[in-house]
C-alpha cells in the first residue's frame, strides 16, 4: 500500500493508504478530523473544502496520494491554541451565517482562501461570485456574505475587531 | 472506486513509458477523471500523476506565440499577467472554468485531453489556431478535436504543451447551466493570423467552427454582424437542459457577445 507523508494542521503524519483513498476518507477516518464534511461526494457541494499548501481544494477530489509531501489546513486548524477563532470563524458566528451547520466548514475554508486572493477587498456581488463552488440549503447565503465582507476588513488589516452584526 | 496502483514520475519520459500499457491512465488534476471513476465508468490498473513532471507546468511567451504547459492549473491561467496581456479572453475564460476549487486543482492538458462537449477550452483552441505538442509529435487544433470525449491523441500520447498564437482580437461568451453550471453553449471569435474564426462549444457533440458568421465578420467585425445569422440545430444537442433548438438560438446570442467581449 502506498504511504503518504504530509502535514495536516501543522502536525506531520505518515499513513498507509490505498491508491484510491480520498483526502477526506484519509483526514475524516485515519486522522478522525471529521470537521471536514461530505455533502455530496460529487464536487459540487464543497462541505469538504480544505487547503493544500494555502490553496482551497474539494478534499472528496483528490486522492490521499496526491496531497503527498503537502500541507493540508482543515477547519480544526484555524483556531489559535488558546481556543481564539480565526477572523472568519469569529465573523460567522457573529453574523449567524448558518442554520444546520453542515456546510459552513466548507464555507469557511472557502472564504479564507477568498478573502487572500482578494487582498483589494471585494463586493457583495465578487463575494457571491466566489462561493461558486459551496452550497448551502439553509441560509440562502445572505449572512455567509455578510460575515465574510466584515472578516475581510479584519483579515486585511483594515479593522482592529469585527463590525458588529446588527441586533 | 476501484483499487489501482499509482506512479509519479518526475519527467515525460519515464510516464510515456507507464503509459505504454493500454489499462494506465493518465491523472492531472483528477476533477473529471476522479468523479468518473467514482461512477466505476473506467477501471485502470494504475494511475499515473503527472503532477512531479515540472516541465508539464508553466506559462511562457516565445515570440508571437504563448506557450501553456499541460499541467497548468485553470487558476494559474486566470492569474498569469503575460496571458492576461497577451490573449486576455483565453485568461477570462480560465476564471469562468468550474468553481475556484475546482480551478485550483483543473489543468488544461486534462480538460483539452478529455474533450468533453461542454468543455471551455476546445474552442480557443480552435479558434485560435493553437498547436497541440505532446510527447511525439505536434497537432494542429483543426486536427486534433474528433467529437464527442474524442481526440487525435493516440492510446498513450501524452499532451505536454500547448501553444496559442496571439491573436489581434478575441472574444469568448457562455450561457451555463443555471444548476450544473456546464456550458450549455458557447462561442469563441478570434481575428488574428488564422483569419476570423467563429467556434462553437456546448451545443453540439464536438466544437465546430460556424463558417457563416466567420465570413459576416471578416466583412465587419461587430455584433450586428452575426445578429441575423442563425445557426441550424441539426446535429446539435438536445437533452432534458435545452432542445438543439434552443442551443442553436443560443448560438446567435453567445457569437454577438463574444464579439462585444473581444472589443
Amino acid at each position: 500500500m502506498p504511504s503518504v507523508s504530509l502535514t495536516v494542521n501543522g502536525q506531520p503524519h505518515s499513513v498507509e493508504v490505498e491508491g484510491r483513498t480520498l483526502l477526506v476518507e484519509l483526514l475524516r477516518e485515519k486522522l478522525r478530523l471529521t470537521g471536514t464534511h461530505v455533502g455530496c461526494d460529487t464536487s459540487q457541494c464543497g462541505a469538504c473544502v480544505v487547503h493544500i499548501d494555502g490553496e482551497s481544494v474539494k478534499a472528496c477530489t483528490i486522492l490521499a496520494v496526491q496531497a503527498d509531501g503537502g500541507s493540508v489546513t482543515t477547519i480544526e486548524g484555524l483556531a489559535s491554541p488558546d481556543g481564539g477563532l480565526h477572523p472568519m470563524q469569529e465573523a460567522f458566528r457573529e453574523y449567524h451565517a448558518l442554520q444546520c451547520g453542515f456546510c459552513t466548514p466548507g464555507m469557511v475554508m472557502s472564504a479564507i482562501d477568498l478573502v487572500e486572493k482578494h487582498p483589494q477587498g471585494m463586493s457583495e456581488h465578487e463575494i457571491r461570485e466566489g462561493l461558486e463552488g459551496n452550497l448551502c440549503r439553509c441560509t440562502g447565503y445572505h449572512n455567509i456574505v455578510k460575515a465574510i465582507a466584515a472578516a475581510q476588513e479584519v483579515m486585511h488589516g483594515r479593522r482592529d475587531t469585527l463590525a458588529p452584526a446588527e441586533a | 472506486m476501484y483499487d489501482f496502483l499509482y506512479h509519479k514520475p518526475s519527467t515525460v519520459s519515464e510516464a510515456v513509458a507507464l503509459l505504454a500499457d493500454p489499462e494506465v491512465r493518465p491523472i492531472s488534476g483528477g476533477q473529471t477523471l476522479l468523479p468518473a471513476l467514482k461512477h466505476r465508468l473506467d477501471r485502470p490498473s494504475a494511475l499515473v500523476d503527472l503532477s512531479g513532471i515540472a516541465e508539464l507546468r508553466g506559462i511562457r511567451r516565445q515570440g508571437d506565440r504563448i506557450v501553456i504547459g499541460a499541467m497548468t492549473r485553470h487558476a494559474e491561467i486566470q492569474r498569469d499577467p503575460s496571458l492576461n496581456a497577451a490573449i486576455p479572453a483565453l485568461a477570462r475564460m480560465a476564471g469562468l472554468l468550474g468553481d475556484p476549487q475546482v480551478r485550483n486543482r483543473g489543468t488544461m492538458g486534462g480538460s483539452l485531453a478529455n474533450n468533453d462537449p461542454a468543455a471551455d477550452y476546445p474552442s480557443a483552441a480552435l479558434a485560435l489556431g493553437a498547436t497541440l505538442v505532446t510527447d511525439r509529435r505536434r497537432i494542429e487544433a483543426d486536427d486534433y478535436f474528433l467529437g464527442m470525449f474524442t481526440t487525435a491523441l493516440e492510446p498513450g500520447e501524452l499532451l505536454t504543451a500547448i501553444e496559442f498564437p496571439v491573436p489581434e482580437k478575441a472574444g469568448y461568451a457562455k450561457m451555463r447551466n443555471p444548476a450544473s453550471r456546464y456550458v450549455m453553449t458557447g462561442v469563441f471569435v478570434a481575428r488574428g493570423p488564422m483569419g476570423v474564426r467563429v467556434v462553437v462549444n456546448g451545443a453540439g457533440p464536438g466544437v465546430f467552427r460556424q463558417a457563416e458568421m466567420e465570413a459576416a465578420l471578416s466583412a465587419n467585425w461587430s455584433p450586428e454582424a452575426v445578429a441575423s445569422i442563425r445557426q441550424s440545430s441539426d446535429g446539435l444537442n438536445g437533452d432534458i437542459h435545452g432542445s438543439a433548438e434552443y442551443r442553436a438560438h443560443l448560438v446567435t446570442v453567445m457569437a454577438k457577445r463574444a464579439v462585444l467581449d473581444a472589443g
